[in-house]
């Protein structure tokens, strides 16, 4: 599995839609064409598999599936870890975005290329990771077992797991919007007598709402989805340390391919949800941005999709 | 009551290698305007920033009205700013933004609300008061940010070119109502500006910078009558530079004109106008007459007429002296007409009034 991260500017689109217009009619036409294609061979046709797969034997052999005791402990275990991760690294992010938009200091780049770690690096090595550390013959395994504390195979591993792989997510799209706007807002809200605190609350923050929106959306799908190092460290124990991406697979290892699929129409479901949100604060961001071609430094939310 | 700033220095740079404000020492008085005018690089802003105490200093004091401010946090200097950019809070409304100063400092909701009102009375804002800053025209938000910034009443008011980022015909209405702004607030301001006009205008006294020095200070009548050196001279009023020496009790320049020495600059004492003396003079693009060659008694060199603009009531026009210096002129447009002068005629040059004073190696 690997990350890519692609940056897709609203410019680049407009673009785009003008240089195909000048296009003979033969060429669009063919252009569209292949597009198209492409977007229901790889998009399209899964997900109406997902869907009709888990629909194949009726509506109540689907909701049978998605009652049972495990998927519904997947569910919770799966809510559990992004219910924890992501408010862990909306805090995190936004400091260290803020950190790293507002000061200088030695090693502030060295810092910049470390928060991206967690994509560079496969998820698999970040679920070993945790397992050197802290699984039995682990670093710290001998005084987490005098401790009598489980990590690995075990909830905290997959809640540590899962906030390490989305760790980044939040911090790049916070610094990206920080670093378009600047910070005279912040100098004018200091001359006016406020404190870093109220600036921060009255100032930072809602000028950065979106992007810390954006960045939210995008680690709580990340953080429900993740498969390669939670999988590593969860161990499968069925109705403990299972999350959804990791019982699809016990389940479709079994040829329960109806209760794979169901619990698969749950995440792709996510997935869609995801989108339209994702699509909606972008349609939010572009506004305010067009309300502010007028003004200076109109800010950006650069979109960063993590894939894979 | 006044702002004192002594011997200020900034560095800038991973090794502080650029010195970007050097010694810069100033006085601006109380209640008045004072422009610190220069190019672009002369490290006005920096100095408008360090008296704010948004910038940390390298060396030298602020002092406002009487008390040493070097050491005290921007928050709690009482000083107004007003950014180039207006950077006002653009999730807030027009109100809340003029409020902001007060809020933060915890005052009476009812005591906000009524100074609000007021400031955007004086600005002339009250119907927009429930506006965004985004719904608004860059004169509003300018006027916005300037009641923002006076809301928690500061000792002193620092202006970033207010103007800069304005077209020129609000900029002009901007600064007339700049002007009688102050008069009502007279709060003491500090205003930084690259525009000669502006600085010349609205303030009564003026700080001119180059290089992060300071090369005049002093009232704009002052700065533009008594130029200190080449570089004042040029940049305000657009002067020329003629560099001669002293013959005979009269400075012959080149080019071949030649300028009586006034009285005042012979009562002067050491004033080095002797005999010989290396002199530039000073010659500003109005302080030049032209006449048809053959029109009259040939009174200074010859030139020809390189390039004739009209703007508005006057013309500029470049002549090409004979020995390849240009020179630039302002006359009233009907004045040309009278004269008969057009492209490519055959001109003398005369000058009107000439500021010379003993040379200093100075290179502009």
């Amino acid at each position: 599995m690997s990350h890519s991260v692609s940056r897709l500017g609203g410019h680049g689109r407009r673009a785009g839609r003008q240089d195909t217009a000048e296009e003979a009619p033969l060429i669009r036409w063919l252009l569209i064409g292949v597009a198209l294609l492409f977007v229901c061979a790889f998009l399209l046709v899964p997900l109406v598999i997902v869907f009709s797969s888990a629909f194949a034997d009726g509506l109540d052999a689907y909701l049978d599936a998605l009652a049972d005791d495990e998927t519904l402990s997947a569910v919770r275990l799966t809510l559990l870890a992004a219910g924890i991760a992501v408010p862990l690294n909306l805090v995190f992010g936004v400091t260290s975005a803020w950190l790293l938009s507002k000061y200088e200091f030695p090693g502030k780049s060295a810092l910049v290329t470390l928060i991206d770690l967690p994509f560079s690096v496969s998820p698999v090595i970040a679920g070993l990771i945790f397992v050197l550390l802290f699984g039995a013959q682990g670093w710290f395994g001998s005084l987490l077992s005098a401790w009598d504390v489980r990590i690995i195979f075990a909830v905290p591993g997959i809640v540590l797991a899962t906030t390490f792989i989305t760790f980044p997510l939040v911090t790049r799209e916070v610094l990206a919007v920080m670093q378009a706007q600047g910070s005279d807002e912040e100098e004018a809200a200091l001359t006016l007598g406020a404190t870093g605190w109220q600036i921060l609350w009255r100032v930072t923050l809602p000028k950065v709402k979106w992007g810390v929106i954006y960045g939210v959306i995008l680690c709580n799908a990340r953080a429900m989805g993740e498969f390669g190092a939670v999988s590593v460290v969860s161990g499968h124990i069925r109705g403990e340390t299972n999350t959804l991406p990791l019982h699809v697979e016990v389940l479709y290892g079994e040829y329960a391919f109806v209760g794979a699929f169901a619990v698969s129409s749950l995440l792709a479901l996510l997935a869609i949800v995801t989108l339209v949100l994702k699509q909606w604060v972008e349609w939010r961001a572009e506004r305010r941005t067009a309300d502010l071609a007028t003004g200076a430094a109109p800010p950006t939310v650069a979109r960063t999709v993590p894939a894979g | 009551m006044s702002v004192r700033v002594t011997g200020l220095i900034k560095r800038f740079g991973s090794r502080r290698e650029v010195l970007a404000v050097d010694a810069v020492s100033f006085q601006a008085p109380a209640h008045g305007i004072t422009s610190l005018l220069g190019p672009s690089g002369s490290g006005k802003s920096t100095v408008l920033r360090l008296v704010a105490g948004l910038e940390a200093l390298d060396g030298g004091a602020v002092e406002i009205h009487g008390h040493d401010v070097t050491a005290t946090p921007v928050r709690e200097r009482q000083v107004g700013f007003v950014f180039q950019n207006y950077a006002l809070f653009d999730h807030m409304t027009v109100s809340e933004n003029v409020g902001f100063g007060l809020s933060v400092r915890r005052a009476d909701p009812r005591v906000i609300r009524e100074r609000v009102e007021e400031l955007l009375e004086l600005v002339q804002l009250a119907d927009y008061r429930n506006r965004l800053p985004t719904q608004l025209s860059g004169g509003q938000r300018q006027r916005v940010a300037l009641a923002r910034a006076l809301a928690p009443n500061p000792r002193v008011l620092l202006l970033d070119e207010p103007f800069g980022a304005l077209d020129t015909q609000v900029r002009l209405e901007l600064r007339e109502w700049l002007h009688r702004f102050h008069e009502q607030t007279q709060v003491t301001t500090l205003l930084v500006t690259h525009d000669q006009e502006e600085a010349l205008e609205l303030s009564e006294h003026v700080v001119l910078l180059r290089g992060g020095r300071v090369e005049q200070a002093g009232r704009p009548a002052d700065l533009y009558e008594n130029p200190a050196n080449a570089f004042v001279a040029s940049f305000l009023g657009g002067a020329k530079v003629l560099t001669g020496s002293v013959h005979r009790g009269r400075a012959e320049l080149r080019g071949g004109f030649a300028a009586e020495f006034s009285a005042q600059a012979l009562a002067a004492p050491g004033h080095g106008l002797v005999d010989g003396a290396a002199v530039e003079a000073y010659v500003r693009p109005h302080d030049v007459q032209l006449e048809r060659l053959g029109a009259g008694p040939n009174l200074g060199p010859v030139g020809r007429v390189e390039r004739l603009v009209r703007v508005g009531g006057h013309a500029k026009v470049s002549v090409l002296l004979r020995d390849g210096d240009l020179i630039s002129v302002q006359m009233p447009h009907h004045e040309l007409e009278e004269r008969a002068i057009d492209l490519g005629d055959e001109v003398v040059v005369r000058l009107r009034h000439v500021k010379v004073a003993p040379r200093h190696d100075y290179v502009i």
